[in-house]
């Protein structure tokens, strides 16, 4: 920890702000300790010889003159072997370890490292004394967990010769090499800091190219969001946001997850506490939770912290990218952050904009989305890393005319848009398939070409326009009744519904359901479609559109989305007996139709028989 | 420490009182206000600014003067004390006994803020309730440690249902220790007056709390009313291992107080000028319900509000909705109808339904059946909206049976009588029968052994 100076005093305090005095050189966002309980704060505003100070605790019982303490130093978090598995409030604290120290709540004033101290970590040297190094690159490594290397890079700033590399059980504060620059000599430590509120360095960004593969379908196919990419999942509650983030912690095939938990409900983080370490990653076979890391700023926790959360979370995100690997980056709910800053402007009586938010709540969310991306990392390996941020968004009576939807809008690449009225029919994920989009498609689409099927891309086109039309084609139903439509449109209706049902329709408790491959995404939506371009054909070839709809084939085209990932050989056979049953239809049809025609032609032959 | 008293207020500002040449006064604190006629109220300090306090009046601020209003400083918050003798108890929205019983000799004396539970700490609810009532138990269950509110309108029977739940709420296989605590908050005497002979005529009041604040009482003190009782609860729940339903009603009450302060203080106001912290406040509440690792007990939480206008995206719903672990939503249009309880069951939620059912906790086909009778009712309250328009004659054959279903639903599956309790068997029971209704390709969202297996 940094080292501590003389003390300020407190004049002011009004909920999580405090006003302090005669705080020796203050720096914006320096980090402050106020009060005898010594609760940590941070600098946001200075006036004269006045500094504002969000506090990160519940401020009660905090009066003036008490002392307030400067450190020196920026908010920042850890960074370094012990991260993984980890569950931390909005500030770094580890509240497990919390919860050893004090109990079930959470006491003020608690001092805890991020980081275990006293733990040893096998770090294997990867460079050789004598050797010259640069910034980023990897002096040696950690195994972490079974999933995760962790890699020990040279900070930002710092080049030369190793003039000593260490080997074996580690501390985190202990060095694991010396670097020689010139005369002077730097210790690198097996843990560094980093402070939140600055991006990590990188060489350059590059464009995001590949899928990030959630296994949720109406994402995959539809809408989805490249590594290195941003996306926003607005809705109304009880519309599926979590839901959908917590999905995609656990099925995304990214490296490494950050699940931050920013002024939401305490037991979805207990949900994840529970269920991750039991859960097994469908590409490394180990618990999900080797993986992952928690920040858990809860609705009820202290507001300034909320704030940090998101801060804290990103910046581990970007330190994991930098070792040259994809993290996805879930926030939950990027609205409770935009809260705490409206609530903080509102303390300093900042001038408020729109629905009293302060007037660069668009570029603080920009700032922060610019924070994801695929870059090329800082190394001579030319290591690519990616973070790719999800963030929900929660307006008001569900109105994404709100600020926060607005503002999010005009930064992501990627709209999913919760529909209330889906989530109510219990059509889940509730993404409303008319209004959501993605601008990496085109990316994507490439990729399926080159790794999945190259009739995807159309494939996906031929089912979006489906849905519109059934749009269009409700719109009429709404004003004249279902018998205005056609043979063929009541058929188009009858598809739209089985894309719908059978394939945007995932049950995230199912164990199948949960999580779709691309591959099984792909074979699904084409058994789907399949049915229906065979069943135009029979409505061509005059076969009734009451026995297409009630063909028995179309309840496995129901179950098809149970098939297990193992026997995706299944889709073939049931592709074939969809043809097959409808072909049956048609032969019947053209039989019969002979017959009928045979018979007219004997009417019609009588009658003019009888003329 | 010696009580420090003052004789400086500068302004009085509806519930606000603005003090100088103060010392050494804490964020929080308590105050007592005594009135010139020589009574005395509390407070608390919403703000110090060096020498100036702002204190927020618990006690309507009516008969206050500048001149002879007197200050002390209490140098601690609020607290509440507690003991076992609570139970059976009825105690003002502060926490002081107006039943002519004797002071509490209290055991511990707590803070009402409370600290926040670590998320850490907590253990994932999933012990499922059985209240008895079919729409609850079959579409949106409660479960033990949950946080489910009722949202209600003004006339609609909110209260006969949160008693209703009250008095036949069980946990299957478990006989344990439970209570209930009351909080009113801005309710009449009649409504108030409802629950306590409900309690006293099951006999479930000697294991009740009750904390009344009523429409005619201070209405700034109900802002420390749900934090009372809670704070009760948490003591009933943590430190004797009771398993504890904890009622407040109405929330709609609260906000309001929590406004009125917001105005006084001319704060930026958020959507129809509730203050913009109101999510906060909120959840500093509703957060409170829940389960500990290695705790016996548990808080379960029905708070109830009535939304203005009935209007679901309303401030205060809307919020809640966002902070409770789903809601059960109540319909005028059913009411109307003559059905109770008249519950919305599509808008309602139940987020832990998913953990509190199945195998080994009701039945192994309770969820599919669920999402099932959800869509099916879903679909004909659909099928009816186009029929009204255009005549039943413009629907298909399926949707003329979905339109049937949905008030065969209404009427079999939602309605039942207030003192009739059904298990949780017959509940399921009566959903596969309605189920029957339909033909065997449409039923998508059940597996096809369970319609072997019951619906006979
Ligand atoms: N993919 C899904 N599959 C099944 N149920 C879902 C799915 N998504 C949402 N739900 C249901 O909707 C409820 C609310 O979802 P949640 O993600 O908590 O909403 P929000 O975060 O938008 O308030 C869940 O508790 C669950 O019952
Ligand atoms: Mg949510």
């Amino acid at each position: 920890m940094v080292e501590e100076r003389q003390a300020g005093e407190i004049v002011k305090v009004a909920g999580p702000l405090v006003v302090a005095r005669g705080l020796p050189q203050p720096r914006m966002y320096d980090l402050v300790r106020v009060g005898n309980e010594r609760l940590m704060g941070e600098i946001i505003e200075l006036r004269g010889d006045r500094a504002s100070i969000q506090v990160y605790e519940e401020t009660g019982g905090l009066g003036p003159g008490d002392p307030v303490y400067t450190t020196g130093g920026a908010l920042s978090v850890e960074l370094g072997p012990g991260l993984i598995g980890s569950i931390y409030d909005g500030v770094q604290r580890p509240l497990d370890l919390i919860r050893e120290a004090t109990g079930n709540y959470i006491a003020r004033g608690v001092e805890m490292p991020a980081l275990e101290r006293e733990k040893e970590w096998e770090f294997v040297p990867r460079r050789k004394p004598g050797e010259s190094v640069s910034e980023g690159d990897i002096l040696g490594v950690v195994q972490e967990t079974p999933v995760v290397e962790h890699r020990i890079m040279v900070p930002p700033g710092v080049s030369g010769t190793i003039e000593e590399i260490m080997s074996g059980g580690l501390k985190v504060t202990d060095v694991v090499a010396v670097i020689k620059d010139g005369d002077r000599f730097h210790n690198i430590t097996l843990s560094t800091i980093w402070p939140v509120r600055r991006p990590r360095l990188y060489k350059e960004k590059i464009p995001p190219k590949n899928e990030l593969v959630t296994g949720q379908r109406v994402i995959d196919t539809f809408f989805p969001v490249a590594m290195g990419g941003t996306a926003c999942v607005p809705g109304p509650f009880g519309s599926g946001k979590t839901v959908i983030q917590h999905e995609i912690a656990k099925w995304a095939n990214a490296d490494i997850i950050i699940f931050i938990g920013c002024g939401e409900r305490g037991n979805e983080m207990t949900e994840v506490l529970l269920e991750f370490p039991e859960l097994i990653d469908p590409y490394s076979g180990e618990p999900l939770m080797k993986r992952t890391v928690l920040i858990a700023n809860t609705s009820n926790m202290p507001v300034a912290a909320r704030e940090a959360s998101v801060y804290t979370g990103i910046t581990i995100a970007e330190y994991f990218r930098d070792m040259g690997y994809h993290v996805a980056l879930q926030a939950d709910s990027t609205s409770r952050w935009a809260e705490a800053l409206r609530e903080i402007s509102g303390r300093l009586e900042e001038m408020p904009g729109e629905e009293g938010f302060p007037a660069y709540l668009g570029t603080r969310l920009a700032s922060f989305y610019e924070r994801a991306g695929m870059v090329k990392c800082l190394g001579s390996d030319e290591r690519i890393g990616s973070v790719t941020v999800v963030g929900a968004v929660s307006p008001p009576g569900g109105d994404l005319s709100e600020p926060v939807t607005q503002a999010t809008l005009r930064v992501v690449k990627v709209f999913w848009g919760l529909e209330d009225r889906l989530a109510f029919r219990r059509h889940f994920p509730a993404i409303n398939w008319l209004i959501s989009y993605s601008l990496y498609l085109d990316e994507v689409e490439s990729q399926w070409i080159k790794e999945v099927n190259k009739e995807f891309p159309e494939l996906r086109r031929e089912a979006m326009a489906l849905l519109q039309r059934e749009a269009e084609l409700e719109e009429i139903v709404r004003l004249v009744g279902i018998e205005a439509l056609s043979s063929a449109e009541r058929l188009t209706m009858e598809a739209a519904r089985s894309v719908r049902e059978d394939f945007l329709q995932q049950n995230a408790f199912d164990e199948i359901d949960t999580y779709t491959s691309i591959k099984k995404q792909f074979l699904l939506l084409r058994l789907v479609m399949r049915f229906y371009k065979e069943a135009e054909k029979a409505l061509d070839a005059g076969v009734d559109i009451r026995e297409l709809i009630n063909l028995p084939v179309r309840e496995d085209i129901a179950q098809a989305k149970f098939i297990r990932e193992e026997n995706l050989s299944e889709f073939d056979e049931l592709e074939k007996r969809v043809a097959d049953s409808i072909n049956e239809l048609i032969k019947r049809a053209s039989a019969e139709e002979e017959a009928a025609g045979e018979s007219a032609a004997v009417v019609s032959g009588s009658a003019g028989a009888d003329e | 420490m010696a009580i420090k008293e003052y004789l400086t207020v500068k302004e009085i500002v509806g519930p606000l009182l603005l003090v100088e040449g103060v010392e050494g006064a804490k964020y929080g604190e308590l105050v007592e206000v005594e009135f010139p006629d020589g009574s005395v109220g509390l407070g608390n300090v919403l703000e110090v600014s060096e020498d100036r306090v702002l204190i927020q009046s618990f006690e309507e601020t009516r008969g206050l003067d500048v001149a002879n209003t007197k200050i002390r400083f209490r140098g601690r918050g609020l607290e509440l004390g507690v003991s076992r003798d609570i139970l059976g108890r009825v105690f003002d929205g502060l926490g002081r006994p107006i039943d002519g019983g004797p002071e509490i000799i209290p055991d511990a004396r707590l803070s009402i803020s409370g600290n926040p539970i670590n998320p850490y700490a907590r253990d994932y609810p999933s012990d499922f309730i059985q209240t008895g009532i079919s729409a609850i138990d079959g579409l949106n269950p409660l479960v033990r440690g949950q946080k489910l509110p009722i949202f209600s309108g003004s006339g609609l029977p909110h209260s006969r249902i949160a008693a209703q739940i009250a008095r036949q709420s069980a946990v299957l296989g478990k006989e344990e220790e439970f209570s209930v605590v009351f909080a009113a908050m801005g309710i009449t005497f009649e409504e108030a007056n409802y629950f306590i002979s409900e309690f006293k005529r099951t006999a479930a009041i000697e294991r009740t709390v009750l904390f009344v604040n009523l429409a005619d009482d201070p209405a700034i003190e109900r802002i420390a009313t749900p934090r009372v009782a809670l704070t009760a609860a948490e003591y009933l729940a943590f430190e004797l291992g009771m398993h504890v339903l904890v009622i407040l009603t109405d929330m709609t009450y609260y906000c309001e107080a929590l406004r009125e302060v917001s105005a006084a203080r001319k704060e930026v106001p958020g959507r129809r000028g509730y203050p913009g912290y109101l999510y906060t406040d909120l959840a500093t509440i509703y957060e409170r319900a829940g389960r500990i690792k290695d705790e016996r007990g548990s808080i379960t939480q029905i708070p109830i509000l009535s939304m203005p206008e009935d209007d679901k995206t309303h401030p205060i719903p809307d919020l809640t909705g966002y902070i409770t672990e789903g809601q059960i939503i109540l319909s005028r249009e059913l009411h109307r109808r003559g059905i109770y309880p008249p519950i919305d069951v599509l808008p309602s939620l139940s987020r832990l339904k998913e953990k509190g059912i199945g195998e080994g906790k009701t039945r192994e086909d309770h969820s599919n059946l669920s999402n099932q009778l959800f869509s099916a009712y879903a679909r004909g309250k659909e099928a009816k909206e186009l029929a009204v328009i255009l005549g039943e004659a413009a629907l298909s054959d399926v949707d003329k049976l979905y339109a049937k279903f949905s008030d065969e639903f209404e009427d079999r599956f939602v309605r039942q009588g207030e003192f009739e309790n059904r298990t949780i068997e017959e509940t399921l029971a009566i959903g596969w029968d309605l189920l029957r209704m339909l033909p065997r390709a449409e039923l998508k969202r059940v597996k096809r052994e369970q319609i072997e297996k019951y619906m006979k």
